[in-house]
């Protein structure tokens, strides 16, 4: 198994720069997940760890070794795609086999390993049946092991569960991530569902537009984004904005929003001019002896808790709250920010202002 | 507006028994979200108010007027699919039209462009109003299909899946405007959907659709609270109730085969240990998956817990679900 370093790494298809100059690391062992939006240069990231394209420069390092010129067949990868293909004349067990076999593998020693591989996806019982006849699930299980059974250094996952309904695709995540568990190895997997990246990840890196935006833990990257794009893509729903025009001076305490003063985390930049202001659904409060107001616009039950959209003098604000509050559509209601949990932003350039809650995350960034 | 009446409705196709005598009465005003997975009879029951389709046995209703025989037309409804279905020779303003220059409507043109207008604001789409169709993204495409419905002013309005094609912000964006729409101009609403979020938060009422039968129609704080059995309680609820033998915990009532538990039924800190399996966190919340007794089950907690794999944590249960061998709930 194996670490994955990715320095200064672009892509340009023509005129088109589809990855502008990317660093990251992906430890050994890692379940590593690249998110973002269609089109903003993941799957292309991806392709070019694999070998499928190359970069247009910098370099990509497979278990220290540079790899970013050699191809795919060289750097002992697996690659899952999306659409899964399977030989459609084949049973599932010579499906799994196949790798194995044009690598020369004795037969014996085959049987064994497809055995392995079929006991840990749970499908030893339908090794004799043709793939024709499969479900999704199961078609996606073999898949799988013939991605595993050569034992490659490192797995990469383009969308795989992207074409299967959310109620199964909840149920392959759990078993996909069970398995990376159980065996261990580094998985680069390309998804644009921030909740399964959330879910399955122990890191994430978020682009957009071919640029990296941010890199880190799931938690971390929730809690302290560091641009609006991060902290709009990742969250349902996604961090409250509200613009604002003011000030914050170095080692700041408050900012004002409309005649009322909110408390920060201490600033540790100073700015000026446009600012936004973030704060979580979760960690907006309806209490009545707050100066600032809010209409209630919708309510909208969740079970266990609800989420409240107002109408603020500094734009639409949307809250979580318990679903035993009641609220009505129409009412005007104070609200409370958490202070320990805000965000302020530049409102020319998106990135996040460091505060003393925010800078250890925004330094690996 | 008007009531819909569904009464005994039973529908095969072939040997596949698609509804099994559904009765509902949809409520004037009333905005009703069908649940269920893939092939639980959703889409059918639309088709049968729509008049797309016939039952072989009971009845449909709608506005007191018994439909039998009436062609979709005649039915005074409007429908959008989950596929959009565009004029794709007309501009975006002339599809949004099309329905009003109906000449049994004639519709004054200086209402049709009020209606246009305003519906065009709803779904972000006034950039694009004299656009063709053809040169929108799906999603737009998408918005100006529910538009064409929504500037008519049917009995009853069908929609089937109208927002499963949309990204995450402007699905929860139409869910707003959908339900504030309904809720504002008294539209009578039935929507399709396998999206529990969809059905909890824009439903007056939800009809919980199980392999062709109705299992409970109730407001979806009714069927979250209080669940008639276990499959209905299964579809509301992320992550999902977790179902148990019922003696693990001990205290069950004798006819009870099964212990049903959402995370908030679950009190941390106190009871049995249960061991902590992986710790997942979605950034608002932290899922627990534990092991108890053997079991697997999935709890939530702070999203700052400072749990880790391999932790004990003491669980247990306040105010469970029980349900019987069948899967019913016991009271």
């Amino acid at each position: 198994m194996a670490q994955i370093r990715i320095e200064n790494v672009r892509k340009d298809f023509g005129s088109f720069n589809a990855v502008k100059s990317s660093t990251f690391t992906i430890e050994d062992g890692e379940f590593f997940m690249l998110l973002g939006p269609s089109g903003c240069g993941k799957t292309t990231t991806l392709r070019m760890m694999a070998g499928l394209e190359l970069p247009t420069s910098g370099e990509i390092y497979i278990d220290g070794e540079e790899v970013g010129m050699k191809p795919a067949s060289q750097r002992d990868i697996a690659f899952v795609f999306q659409m899964f293909a399977l030989y459609p004349h084949m049973n599932v067990g010579k499906n799994i086999s196949y790798p194995l076999l044009s690598q020369g593998m004795p037969k014996a020693q085959v049987k064994k390993k497809v055995g392995e591989i079929a006991e840990i996806l749970g499908i030893t019982d339908i090794l004799r049946k043709p793939v024709g006849g499969l479900s999704g699930g199961d078609r996606q299980r073999v898949a799988l092991g013939r991605a595993i059974v050569r034992d490659p250094k490192a797995f990469f996952m383009d969308e795989p569960l992207g074409a299967l309904d959310a109620e199964f695709r909840e149920h392959m995540s759990e078993e996909l991530r069970a398995l990376h568990d159980r065996m261990g190895a580094t998985t680069v997997y390309v998804t644009h569902d921030q909740l399964e990246a959330m879910q399955m990840g122990d890191k994430i890196v978020v682009m957009n537009h071919g640029v990296v935006e941010q890199f880190g833990v799931p938690q971390d990257i929730y809690d302290w984004p560091a641009t609006k794009f991060v902290a709009q893509f990742i969250g349902s729903p996604p961090m409250n904005f509200l613009d604002f025009n003011g000030m914050v001076g170095i080692g700041g305490k408050e900012v004002h929003l409309s005649d009322s003063t909110m408390a920060i985390p201490p600033s540790l930049e100073g700015a000026n001019g446009t600012l936004t202001f973030g704060v979580r659904p979760e960690h907006v409060k309806l209490d009545d002896n707050s100066d600032y107001r809010g209409k209630v616009k919708a309510t909208e039950y969740l079970g266990t808790t609800q989420i409240i959209t107002l109408d603020t003098p500094n734009g639409v604000l949307k809250a979580r709250v318990a679903s035993s509050d009641s609220v009505k559509v129409g009412e005007t209601t104070g609200l409370r920010f958490d202070p320990r949990t805000i965000t302020l932003f530049d409102g020319k350039n998106g990135k996040a202002l460091r505060s003393e809650a925010n800078q250890g995350v925004l330094v690996n960034g | 507006m008007a009531e819909v009446v569904l009464t005994g409705v039973s529908k095969s196709f072939g040997a596949d028994i698609a509804l099994d005598d559904v009765s509902i009465t949809i409520p004037d005003g009333s905005f009703v979200v069908l649940l269920g997975p893939t092939g639980a009879g959703k889409t059918t029951t639309l088709r049968m108010v729509s008049g797309l389709d016939k039952p072989d046995i009971g009845s449909v209703s709608i506005g007191g007027r018994d439909c039998s025989g009436l062609t979709p037309a005649q039915r005074d409804v409007a429908m959008v699919f989950q596929q959009y279905s565009l004029y794709p020779h007309l501009t975006v303003r002339q599809n949004l039209e099309f329905p009003l220059k109906s000449p049994i409507l004639r519709t004054p043109q200086i209402e049709i462009d009020r209606k246009v207008g305003e519906v065009a604001e709803v779904l972000q789409i006034s950039h694009k109003l004299d656009n063709k169709a053809t040169a929108l993204s799906g999603g737009e495409m998408q918005r100006v299909s529910i538009g064409r419905a929504l500037v008519r002013d049917p009995s009853v309005y069908l929609m089937d899946e109208p927002l499963s094609s949309l990204d995450a912000k402007l699905r929860s964006d139409l869910r707003i405007e959908l339900k504030s729409i309904q809720a504002d101009s008294g539209a009578t609403l039935l929507y399709v959907t396998h999206d529990q979020i969809e059905a909890m938060t824009m439903a007056t009422h939800v009809g919980v659709l199980d392999n062709g039968k109705l299992v409970q129609f109730g407001s979806p704080r009714d069927i979250y609270e209080n669940p008639v059995s276990v499959y209905a309680a299964s579809r509301l609820g992320q992550p999902r109730i977790n179902e148990l033998p019922a003696d693990v915990f001990g205290g069950a009532p004798n006819a009870a085969s099964h212990i049903g538990l959402r995370p908030e039924q679950i009190l941390q800190g106190e009871g049995e240990e249960s061991f902590v399996q992986r710790v997942e966190h979605l950034g608002d919340q932290t899922r627990l998956h534990l092991t108890f007794k053997a079991h697997d089950l999935i709890t939530v907690t702070d999203a700052h817990t400072t749990l880790k794999e391999g932790d004990i944590v003491r669980i247990r249960p306040d105010k469970p679900f029980y349900f019987d061998a069948s899967g019913a709930r016991l009271a």
